[in-house]
């Protein structure tokens, strides 16, 4: 017998992909714990990016994320695990509005690895690092024997600092809030897609695997003003994902034009060829953003003036119709929901 | 009306023009009007875009059993997962296929319990699995309609590999239409006819419908104003009285198909009766492969002996969704016990299936 309220008896490939199944096993995990926060900190029980310790006697709090890194294929168009390790953790920080200072990392690797890898990947990872002005500070590594591991992965620790007044949350979204996402949909996810065995797909698309962090840089003004209520890296999951997430806790509706949001025509093509559905499908170098409506355009400007936001656009805004669910205006007018994915990405069959 | 150049066929003012007309037509008719439609794909264009919020009230679509992973009966399945648990076997078969609950597992749970099974694109790349694989037995499981069978027939005939063989589950469209139309209590206006099955088989097949049954028949694409221009081919027929099969999806679909993929089926299968989940059995609404070629198929090779299946569990009204009788919010498992993350019947389950689309689109 399963145990109460779980779906399975067994942990199942979709339990790690972003949707409900993947709630359900996080829920699984927390829902024993006894401390759950710091000094009324943001704790495990947001499940928000990451956590917060406000420091007594100071205008500060610590931001902590924490993230473990799998990929596979280790070395994808744009980018390897260890460029995804280092901006993940990166960008964790980012979207609860804090400036990121540090990182930890660990690296398990199995028998039989080869230390030519291992040098890339390190050197993506040190190199991302350094870029966004992040110390790494302390690690540790394991090595497991063959067959218990595949290749190779990392699990990071993100530290950062922010103004005990700046909330940036999923649960912050605000009436008539404009929602932006800081450049085109699903890249990473389609191009990991594309770059298995077997498809035998050629394509010029990369990963848009990236550091958010000249995004922050142009709109620290606006966070420290709480303009921006709340950001959110799409990864496992996508939009879709996130912004089910953001409308469930903020309790809004989120309604979305679907002409607004970019897909490169690559993503498009493959998604479309495969049965797949580019909002549930990752990216690794793009926010989504609700922001005051009055700020939106500005706002929008700043992020378009980067070069990672460069292709920024707003694509909905939040509503009071349908709580808690997320609408899209399609193509050609008609109106439907963007559900929660529930788990694995799987193509359809014809 | 003109079948448009391919870049009308997500234009919004196009769509609005033809919705346009199909509202102005269903308001001379004025009567409810039923619809139907066989293929996911079409009810994943509707949902996807949401065309059902732009159509009249008192126009419907239905949505026929045109899943070909919600008509596999449990027993194919259960033969799969049978064979997938010897060591020697790998199984390979498409996406949505291995979340499908069987009498006891899916092959997904066969999977994570240290299964075997492995999602492909097509045979070709089970055939590639079995050339690497010399030891062991890949084992296909093809399931689909006329759209997919030719792949696999393509494969048969060109000699694959002794340790490759395949579980035929294959069905046939224009046999369950058939089935659909003599139960008479259904009482459908039109059918939207798939597109991907008419560009193998052509219109003929079709044609005893508009013709012997009187029901007017629309071969339509699958890009949104596809379907809606599908749609007003229909409705131009009801109101005319006029009884045809026309082909929307001209730009594809050939009125003759594609004789080459006909005479590989032709070769390699023949038609048999066949049990549809949820429908029953539908006489010549399968394929099983000819006897010359039986030492590629799984079921005589590996004599797979399974228990008494169990198709539709207690209280699942997939049979009645799938052939258009009611909808899915009328089944009282659906949203509360049935979801996506723990579906019950068949049509939860595949991503091309009616409950699943409605639960995510509506």
């Amino acid at each position: 017998m399963s145990p109460k309220n779980i779906s399975s008896e067994i942990i199942k490939l979709a339990h790690g992909a972003g949707g409900v199944l993947q709630e359900e096993l996080i829920s699984f995990i927390t829902k024993n714990i006894t401390y759950k926060n710091v000094n009324k900190g943001i704790g495990v029980q947001e499940l928000d990016d990451g956590a917060t310790i406000p420091l007594e006697n100071y205008d500060k709090e610590i931001v902590i994320t924490a993230d473990g890194h799998t990929v596979y294929p280790l070395f994808f168009p744009g980018g390897n695990l260890g460029t995804l390790s280092a901006c993940g953790t990166i960008n964790d920080l980012i979207m609860m509005g804090a400036q990121p200072l540090a990182l930890t990392s660990i690296v398990i690797v199995e028998e039989g690895f080869k230390f030519e890898q291992l040098e890339k990947i390190i050197d993506s990872f040190n190199f991302k690092a350094k870029e966004a002005k992040v110390a790494i500070i302390a690690g540790d590594t394991k090595v497991m024997p063959k067959g218990t591991l595949n290749d190779m992965i990392m699990a990071t620790t993100g530290i950062g600092i922010k103004d005990k007044n700046v909330i940036v949350l999923d649960n912050n979204l605000k009436q008539a809030d404009k929602i932006i996402i800081t450049g085109s949909i699903g890249d990473h996810g389609t191009a990991l897609i594309a770059s298995r065995e077997g498809l035998n797909i050629s394509t010029d698309l990369t990963s848009d695997v990236g550091s958010l962090l000249e995004i922050y840089n142009v709109l620290r003004e606006e966070i420290n003003n709480n303009f921006i209520h709340a950001m959110k890296d799409p990864t496992r999951g996508g939009i879709a994902g996130a912004l089910n997430d953001w409308a469930k806790k903020s309790n809004v509706g989120i309604l979305l034009e679907e002409d607004k949001v970019t897909l490169k025509r690559q993503v498009k093509a493959i998604c479309e060829m495969l049965g797949l559905d580019p909002y549930a499908i990752a990216s690794e170098g793009r926010a989504l953003m609700s922001v005051d409506s009055d700020k939106a355009d500005e706002i929008l400007k700043k992020i378009r003036s980067t070069k990672i936001g460069k292709d920024a656009v707003i694509i909905g805004e939040v509503n009071s119709n349908h709580p808690r669910k997320v609408l899209l205006n399609t193509l050609v007018g008609g109106t439907r929901f963007v559900d929660m994915p529930i788990g694995e990405n799987i193509p359809r069959i014809c | 009306m003109e079948i448009p150049g391919t870049q009308h066929l997500r234009d919004k003012d196009f769509t609005s023009k033809v919705i346009r007309a199909i509202n102005s037509l269903a308001r001379e008719i004025n009567k409810p009007l039923k619809l139907m439609h066989v293929c996911g794909t079409h009810e994943h264009t509707i949902a996807r875009y949401g065309l059902r919020s732009l159509l009249p009230k008192n126009l419907e679509i239905l949505s026929g059993p045109g899943c070909p992973v919600c008509v596999c009966p449990a027993a194919d399945i259960d033969k799969a997962i049978e064979l997938g648990k010897r060591k020697d076997i790998i199984i390979t078969t498409f996406g949505d296929m291995i979340r499908v609950p069987a009498t006891n597992l899916s092959l997904a749970e066969l999977k994570a319990t240290g299964g075997d099974v492995r999602i492909v694109y097509g045979p070709h790349d089970a055939i590639k699995i079995a050339i690497d694989n010399p030891h062991k037995e890949i084992v296909f499981f093809a399931i689909g309609f006329e759209t997919t069978v030719p792949t696999v027939g393509y494969e048969i005939v060109n000699g694959p590999p002794p340790n490759f063989s395949v579980i035929c589950a294959y069905k046939l469209i224009p046999a369950a239409l058939e089935l659909l139309i003599s139960q008479s209590q259904l009482r459908i206006d039109g059918f939207i006819s798939p597109g991907h099955v008419s560009t193998i088989i052509g219109l003929e097949p079709f044609k005893i419908f508009s013709d012997a049954y009187r029901v007017p028949n629309v071969i339509a694409g699958f890009e949104p104003n596809d379907v809606l221009l599908g749609i007003l081919m229909l409705l131009q027929q009801i109101k005319n009285k006029k009884f045809e099969t026309l082909n929307e999806y001209s730009r594809v679909v050939k009125p003759e198909g594609n004789k080459i993929a006909q005479k590989i089926i032709n070769d390699v299968f023949e038609p048999v009766s066949s049990p549809w989940r949820g429908i029953g059995r539908i006489l010549d609404g399968g394929l099983a492969i000819r006897p010359e070629f039986e030492k590629y198929d799984a079921d005589k090779k590996f004599n797979i002996q399974i228990g008494k299946s169990q198709d539709i569990p207690p209280g699942c009204s997939c049979h009645l969704v799938m052939v258009g009788k009611i909808s899915p919010p009328e089944c009282k498992l659906f949203r509360t016990s049935c979801t996506p993350l723990n579906p019950i019947g068949p049509c939860m389950v595949s991503m091309e299936g009616t409950c699943s689309i409605y639960y995510k689109y509506h």
